[in-house]
């Protein structure tokens, strides 16, 4: 089973701060990976690095066997790695189904009206067809933003922070929906995510930051109780006497 | 269909005032298509959220190449001076699209206001143009056809009016579709469209170089219908009119261009007769009272007539 | 060598010239976000303002040196009753619209005025000779030069000094340099962020009716004199780098001299020396000389 995706010491800092530091991950197809850490880890720079948004300062990122770095987003994304956003990016303009047509369209797919009658459905997104994406609620614009991502016919997806901005009592539900999609459509999914109970119940395999490094890398259960992820990215108070 | 019946009723209530109206009224006219085509490049690219003040540049560049097929090289035929207005225009564009589509907002409205003072400055000082008086152009013929003295102005008005129509028709189809939503993308979220896997700059450009193909196509007509060209054609408040003219409009029509410019030219007409001193502050008026109650331009009484009816 | 002189000393005193109208431009551009047209008409307005006030002045056979106060004078009426009049009449509901439309905006204002001026002075010329003759003249290079060229040069970098010292070196000064570096955090902060924008308004009104108070002395003020400046102060700024005082400062200097050099050698290519400079520097350095930094967006 060879690799989707493979970073190799990659660095990258903004002045004094260090938001990649020597960072080695490999990611294999169809292992959902969930990306946690606070706030400045160095989640979403990890993956603006990947999709070519920010270029690393050194190191290398392989897409299969194909070196990525120095390619726009533009071309990343037509090679097969789409993303969401924590904002969601939408056309405000124009309506649910004109967005997912657009970017139908812009993947060249051989029926794109059809395939935005798909992806509403998939989606859950049909009720909110003819409303402008400007003025939908949170949830219905992170859906929107993932099938957009989707549309594309990509190998990798990556997320990020699918869920922020949502209610509780939505996320659940927004993921089940987001997961089984990609599930359908056959993509390896990466997301970067901070409610621990999401990423205990959708990610196969768990990834921490911290400071710019990886901290801690394995299956759910092990990282999740990993003490430096409970104390460095969970927040909990751990008394040194019981460490 | 129904843009097909709005481009025949179109031609056939142009040839009818071309053939039928007097003299100044078909000047008129004429000017007023001249700039409803500019304008509709402006809306082509302002589709793509960006404003030229620089439109004078191609509208120049149409006018004197028009005139001086006719000046210098005695091509006297009609047809020929608007396709290579346009042509000309057309490939400058090409060449300053290549530097102009890496730019946004203000920046990319001052840099094409440069352009356009850059050719000003160069037309005011060439001797051999006729420095800032310009010079005369004559057209009689159209298609190799002769046309008699006082008829010109008349058959220029009906090629106008196809010309209008075509390019018209045109950008309606190219707006309707997948390129007319892949241009509200740029303008709506850029980094959108390059997460899907399309170029912003090449939207930008081509767009681009749709405006300036038509605002040479329509400073070729205008000066078809002056019969003279000078530098102010390219000076930047001959663009500043553009840009009024398309605010006026507002972007959600083609035909908002045309009306809008019919209106601009009427109002002009009439102020130029009864009140010449006032005529820049009721423009700057109107054109506050747009921005301020009807921020989609003109063209929203209409749709709201046609929703109450 | 000695044709070299002349030229840079031109240049010089165009630079000051075009320092003065874009410094204003720049700093309402700067703190507003508004690249202001209207900018051109309020020079106008300053050199009409000039005009009438020196002529009365002189007129009244009042001493001709206090002529240059009047041109002083005419300059602060002009900042501190029209500037006010267009932001609190107009601009202060226009806040937080695209940039675009506030162009558009304030060339509906310099369309307007550019009739208000015509309808209040009439459409002959007027001339104000006497501040300029005044003077004298002095020997450069052989040649000779006006002395009022020198007071230009002087009153530039004393109004640009003076800009500087307020902006970097005063409470008030600072509280704009928030305000033009983060304007969500200056208002959390509690920042009259109306006052400011009025003060900058005015001031920046100021400075463009100074610009024109002290060129009327050395032309014909007829209508539209604005037109052509506004553009000329928008290269300037352009290439300076919007909002940036000592861009508005360097690009005034640079196509002062670039336009001084053309003039001399290539007159033909004067107007398009001074554009082709702003569209390689914005080529080169696509936001201009002084450009400020970008936040990341995702």
């Amino acid at each position: 089973m060879s690799a989707v995706l493979t970073a190799q010491g990659l660095q990258k800092s903004f002045g004094a701060v260090r938001a990649a530091a020597d960072i080695s991950l490999t990611f294999d197809p169809d292992i959902v990976v969930s990306l946690i850490g606070a706030n400045g880890a160095g989640k979403t720079t990890f993956l603006n690095m990947v999709t070519g948004y920010l270029r690393p300062d050194s190191g290398q990122i392989l897409f299969g066997e194909r070196d990525i770095v120095g390619l726009s987003p533009r071309q990343i994304t037509k090679l097969g790695i789409s993303r969401s956003f924590q904002i969601p990016q939408l056309f405000n303009s124009l309506s649910v189904r004109e967005n997912l047509l657009l970017a139908e369209s812009i993947a060249a797919t051989d029926n794109p009206r059809a395939a935005t009658d798909e992806a509403l459905a998939r989606f859950e997104l049909a009720p909110y067809a003819a409303q402008k994406a400007g003025l939908l609620p949170e949830g219905i614009r992170k859906l929107l933003d993932v099938s957009m991502a989707l549309s594309s016919r990509s190998k990798l997806l990556l997320l990020d922070e699918p869920t922020s901005g949502v209610s509780a009592d939505e996320k659940f539900a927004i993921m089940d929906v987001v997961m089984s999609a990609a599930r359908i459509a056959g993509v390896t999914v990466i997301f970067v995510e901070h409610d621990m109970d999401i990423v205990a119940r959708f990610a196969g395999r768990v990834v921490a930051f911290y400071d710019g490094s990886v901290i801690a890398d394995g299956s759910p259960d092990t990282v999740l109780r990993a003490e430096n992820v409970r104390r460095y990215v969970i927040g909990e108070e751990i008394p040194h006497a019981a460490a | 269909m129904k843009a097909a019946i709005v481009a025949i009723a179109s031609l056939v209530a142009l040839t009818g005032l071309a053939l039928l109206s007097p003299q100044w009224l078909v000047f008129m006219a004429m000017l007023a298509l001249a700039k409803g085509v500019v304008v509709l490049g402006l809306l082509v690219l302002m589709r793509t959220g960006l404003v030229s003040f620089g439109q004078g540049l191609y509208f120049g560049i149409g006018a004197y190449a028009a005139a001086l097929l006719s000046h210098h090289l005695h091509v006297a035929d009609a047809a020929v001076m608007l396709l290579t207005g346009a042509a000309a225009a057309g490939l400058v564009a090409a060449l300053l699209g290549l530097l102009l589509a890496g730019y946004r907002d203000i920046f990319f409205a001052m840099l094409s206001l440069a352009f356009s003072m850059i050719l000003y400055g160069v037309l005011v000082k060439s001797a051999a143009l006729g420095s800032t008086d310009g010079f005369n152009l004559h057209a009689r013929t159209f298609f190799g056809v002769a046309l008699a003295p006082g008829m010109e102005r008349r058959v220029f008005l009906i090629a106008g009016a196809v010309c209008a129509v075509v390019v018209a028709l045109l950008v309606h189809r190219l707006l309707g579709g997948h390129w007319g939503r892949l241009a509200t993308g740029v303008r709506d979220n850029e980094l959108r469209v390059a997460y899907l896997g399309a170029s912003p700059y090449r939207v930008v450009y081509v767009n681009y170089l749709i405006a300036g193909a038509l605002a040479g196509l329509g400073g070729a007509l205008a000066a078809l219908a002056v019969g003279h060209v000078d530098p102010e054609m390219t000076y930047w408040t001959t663009s500043g009119e553009f840009v009024f003219i398309a605010i006026l409009g507002g972007i959600q029509s083609i035909l908002a261009p045309f009306m809008a410019a019919t209106i601009f030219e009427a109002l002009r007409t009439i102020a130029s007769q009864y009140a010449p001193n006032v005529w820049q502050m009721s423009l700057g008026l109107a054109m506050l009272a747009i921005i301020m109650f009807l921020p989609a331009g003109l063209w929203t009484l209409a749709e709201r007539r046609r929703r109450s009816a | 060598m000695s044709s070299i002189l002349p030229v840079a000393f031109d240049g010089i005193a165009y630079a000051s010239w075009l320092f003065l109208i874009s410094a204003g431009l720049t700093l309402i551009y700067g703190v507003m976000r508004i690249l202001n047209v209207a900018h051109g008409s309020l020079y106008a307005l300053g050199a009409y303002a000039a005009c009438s006030l020196a002529g009365a002045w002189l007129g009244g056979g009042l001493p001709a040196a206090g002529s240059f106060a009047m041109l002083l004078l005419a300059a602060v009426l002009v900042g501190s009753l029209v500037g006010p009049l267009i932001e609190r009449g107009l601009l202060q509901w226009m806040y937080g619209k695209d940039e675009v439309v506030l162009v558009l905006i304030t060339y509906a204002v310099f369309l307007i005025m550019e009739d208000v001026i015509k309808l209040v002075w009439g459409v002959d010329s007027l001339l104000l000779p006497e501040p300029y003759a005044l003077p004298g003249n002095f020997q450069l290079g052989g040649l000779p030069y006006p002395v009022y060229n020198v007071l230009l040069i002087a009153l530039a970098l004393a109004t640009g000094l003076i800009l500087a010292w307020a902006l970097y070196r005063t409470r008030q000064g600072k509280l704009l340099l928030a305000v033009i570096h983060d304007r969500e955090m200056s208002m959390a902060m509690g920042i009259n962020v109306s006052r400011v924008y009025l003060a900058t308004f005015a001031v920046g009104a100021t400075l463009a009716a100074l610009g024109g108070a002290f060129t009327a002395p050395t032309i014909a003020v007829t209508p539209g004199i604005g037109v052509e400046v506004i553009v000329l102060a928008f290269a300037v700024v352009v290439i300076g780098g919007l909002g940036s005082l000592g861009g508005a400062a360097l690009g005034a200097l640079l196509v002062g001299l670039v336009r001084s050099a053309t003039v001399r050698y290539w007159p033909e290519a004067e107007l398009f020396s001074i554009y082709a400079v702003m569209a390689m520097v914005l080529i080169a350095r696509p936001k201009g000389l002084f450009a400020a930094q970008e936040a990341r967006k995702i």
